[in-house]
């Protein structure tokens, strides 16, 4: 039985032109084969996709020449492809909000130093100027009460965004995003919706301590009424952004304090990314290797060394934390049989854990090998810089970890 | 006592004041007359920051007996409530309000169904005042589909969205930053409402009240934060747990008017000066001084840390029923007989809201996982083997 999908955006004027997430990063990309085309896909039970890309030929190649794409290549691809522009993973941030702003005249920022200062992480740059006080507000050091408020006013019809200067500062708002965010649908009986979106940078930056360097997700988790999305790329992140807006849930979405500055071609049309999909970054055929955010580009960079190595690596950034894309991992666990999680959250309670316990009920069957779970150490990020990289999962212990798998 | 009977103007048989009406409620003749009646509140209003409202209070006979119908009402209710909650019918927690129905009997008086209310959980008459009715809360309480929450929420999660009635919340103080948000909101769309945001003295500790009202305070917002001061929080004298027991003046640099709870008119024009204030000024807090006859909730037996004089001093010297009954006799608007058929009627509606809704069926299974997130944008929640994928998001 075939499950048919549409593409996110065919039913409405605002399909990308062209969903190539082709970065000018030095990092090797392959044409994203996830299916956000214009029209219908048909995707067979078996998993296996029906789109006339050339995803199917490389299954007894041992070395395979043309999986890194340098940069040229990228950069030829994509100008050639399509116009668009250049940005920065915070100015495609800001870009998205912007845009939604203007749309709904409902969407409003609140968080500290967003306003007048431009926001900490120029997220919020210009937009104190363009749309006033009352629409991009600066609160106080109060995380509990303004986002708290936030919830209130997103109750009433308004649609806040609610950033947290660092993630770690919203375990002051536990309380506020577990039981009034994420439950007041439920408890009303269907009768508030909280179209509130929670956002900032987290994750482990460089040196900032152990106080600074949180992975709130593996605490939200657990949360229900909420979803997560983590940002990886200037396009994805200004998708996300629009999509987690308009979105009638609460959405939190995770961005990394290192990839601020990621250069990307993304493109000039209006786009949304769906909030529930995970993105394929490298089809491959060996081993799939779950990830996101950050530890998206330390998988990539060990995909080159396995590539030259002969290994041929599915890479999927699962995008949504919350609730996982069980189709297209499932899928990808079909063809593959062997699973890596490569994750900055700690090993335990985090975000792989999870996933590894989703899988493992879910996809059994397809296993050849356990699951393998790289993440964090279980330990406060320490400040020397040695030390904090030793927290996280560097691509040679990726290297290794897939050798292992593989054997 | 029988007094002679002044006959007032027309009474004829107009239906109940507040839209409290279900197919329930009786029609009876309540006094329609509206001659204003000036009336003096119990004691004085005691201000912190700003000029106290007069001691008269302007009223009608209406009124009056909307008021008596409305808390009589409400005491019947939670009298009823605690009687099935002995008979298990009600579980969890269930926390009662008698006592404390002039705070919200008052405060309807004062404001409209725009203005927007949200408290903690001792919600069943703040509900009921907001046009809840008797049906959706006995359901609710006993986890029935006709609750208002469909049987989700509980005694701690009654919600009434068109009448802007948000909750209902079990975590003391975390309604506050909610209700300044609710006031941001009604800044945001210029609506010139104001909302009030109810917390008990237990909660006037908590530090996310200060964070809101510092923001409240800067950011002009209309938000009237009232303290329901009933002296206990949980089993804790209000002289143990704060060490300035003078909650309306814990604002500082905000206005607070300190109010006689147990007094519907005196709560009546608190409300209507708070209401005018934060339109113009910005947050106001007003402590209402009131009594919770039961214990913190059903499981406390209210006895433990005072003692049974001081409940029954309480209730002979300032039940807020009584005292409307007071003032109804003695400015001759029924009479005493008219008012016992009052509370005959108002028991026996309770009566039929409990048997109807003791016959309303449990939630669905399939309820379990509905509402947990919203459809509006064709986001769905997927398992493993899902087959259709895709949002399509506008």
């Amino acid at each position: 039985m075939a499950a048919i999908f549409q593409g996110v955006g065919a039913a409405t004027a605002l399909s990308p032109s062209n969903s190539i997430a082709s970065k000018k990063f030095q990092l090797p990309t392959r044409r994203s084969v996830s299916a956000r085309k214009r029209g219908i896909v048909l995707v067979r039970s078996d998993g296996s996709l029906n789109l006339g890309l050339n995803s199917r030929g490389r299954r007894d190649q041992p070395l395979i020449t043309n999986a890194v794409a340098t940069k040229s290549d990228g950069s030829a691809a994509s100008t050639a492809s399509k116009s668009g522009h250049e940005i920065l993973l915070f100015e495609a941030l800001q870009e998205g909000l912007e845009e939604e702003m203007d749309r709904d005249p409902r969407v409003c920022v609140m968080g500290e130093d967003v306003g007048h200062y431009g926001g900490s992480y120029k997220v919020t740059k210009g937009l104190a100027e363009k749309f006033g006080d009352l629409r991009v507000l600066d609160t106080p050091i109060a995380e509990n009460s303004f986002t708290g408020m936030g919830i209130g006013a997103a109750m009433t019809g308004l649609r806040p965004v609610v950033e947290g200067m660092n993630m770690g500062f919203l375990l002051l708002a536990f309380n506020q995003i577990s039981n009034n965010c994420g439950m007041l649908h439920y408890t009303s009986g269907g009768q508030f919706t909280i179209p509130i979106v929670i956002r900032g940078p987290g994750g482990v930056g460089r040196q900032l301590g152990a106080e600074h360097s949180q992975r709130l997700e593996s605490y939200f988790q657990s949360i229900p009424g909420i979803q997560m999305v983590a940002c990886s790329t200037p396009y994805n992140a200004k998708g996300l952004m629009k999509a987690a807006i308009r979105s009638e849930n609460p959405v939190i979405l995770f961005e990394h304090v290192l990839l601020y500055n990621l250069k990307e071609r993304i493109p000039d049309e209006d786009y949304i990314c769906n909030l529930e999909e995970a993105e394929m970054v490298r089809p491959g055929e060996h081993v799939t290797i779950l990830t996101y955010s950050r530890m998206r580009y330390h998988v990539m960079q060990a995909a080159k060394t396995l590539v030259n190595k002969g290994y041929d690596p599915e890479v999927i950034d699962i995008r949504s934390l919350k609730p996982f894309d069980l189709y297209t991992i499932g899928n990808s666990v079909k063809k593959t049989h062997r699973v890596l999680i490569v994750e900055e959250c700690m090993r335990t309670g985090g975000i792989g854990a999870s996933l590894t316990a989703a899988i493992n009920e879910n996809f059994h069957d397809y296993l050849d090998a356990p699951i393998v779970c790289l993440s964090s150490q279980d330990v406060p990020t320490p400040y020397a810089g040695t030390l904090e990289e030793w927290t996280v999962v560097q691509p040679a212990q990726i290297v290794t970890a897939v050798e292992q798998l593989c054997k | 006592m029988v007094l002679s009977r002044v006959s007032t103007s027309s009474s004829c048989s107009a239906a109940v004041l507040k839209p409290l009406a279900t197919a329930l409620s009786l029609r009876r003749s309540i006094s329609t007359d509206t001659t204003p009646l000036t009336i003096e509140t119990s004691v004085p209003f005691t201000s912190h920051q700003c000029e106290p409202p007069s001691r008269s209070v302007e009223t009608t006979p209406k009124e009056l007996l909307s008021f008596f119908h409305d808390m009589a009402r409400m005491r019947r209710m939670e009298i009823a409530a605690d009687s099935l909650y002995k008979s298990k019918l009600i579980r969890g927690f269930c926390h009662l309000y008698d006592g404390q129905e002039a705070v919200a009997v008052g405060m309807e008086a004062a404001i409209t169904k725009k203005d927007c209310i949200i408290t903690a959980y001792r919600d069943h008459c703040t509900f009921l005042g907001r046009g809840g009715t008797l049906l959706e809360i006995f359901g609710e309480l006993m986890g029935r589909q006709v609750g208002c929450s469909k049987g989700k929420g509980g005694s701690m999660h009654f919600y009434k969205k068109d009448a802007n009635f948000y909750g209902g919340h079990g975590i003391v103080g975390a309604q506050i930053p909610l209700g300044c948000g609710l006031a941001f909101a009604q800044k945001y769309s210029k609506d010139e409402t104001v909302t009030f945001a109810m917390y008990g003295d237990g909660a006037a500790n908590q530090g996310q009240l200060f964070e809101a009202l510092n923001i409240a305070a800067l950011w002009d917002l209309p938000a009237i934060l009232v303290c329901e001061n009933n002296h206990y929080g949980m089993g804790t004298a209000e002289w143990r747990a704060a060490k300035s027991p003078a909650y309306y003046k814990r604002g500082d640099y905000a206005p607070g008017l300190k109010v006689d709870g147990m007094d519907a008119l005196a709560v009546k024009q608190a409300c209507k000066f708070a209401k005018e204030h934060a339109l113009k000024n910005g947050p106001i807090i007003l402590e209402m001084d009131t009594y919770r006859y039961h214990g913190h909730s059903m499981s406390d037996p209210g006895s433990t840390y005072r003692t049974r004089d001081e409940i029954s001093g309480v209730r002979q010297e300032r039940d807020p029923v009584e005292r409307v009954r007071k003032l109804i006799l003695t400015h001759d608007l029924a009479t005493e007989k008219e008012l016992k058929d009052i509370e005959k009627e108002v028991r026996k509606e309770v009566d039929d809201a409990i048997a109807q809704a003791k016959e309303s069926p449990m939630p669905e299974p399939s309820e379990l996982f509905t509402n947990v997130y919203s459809k509006g944008m064709g986001v769905e929640s997927f398992g493993a083997d899902r087959k259709e994928v895709r949002a399509t998001l506008p």
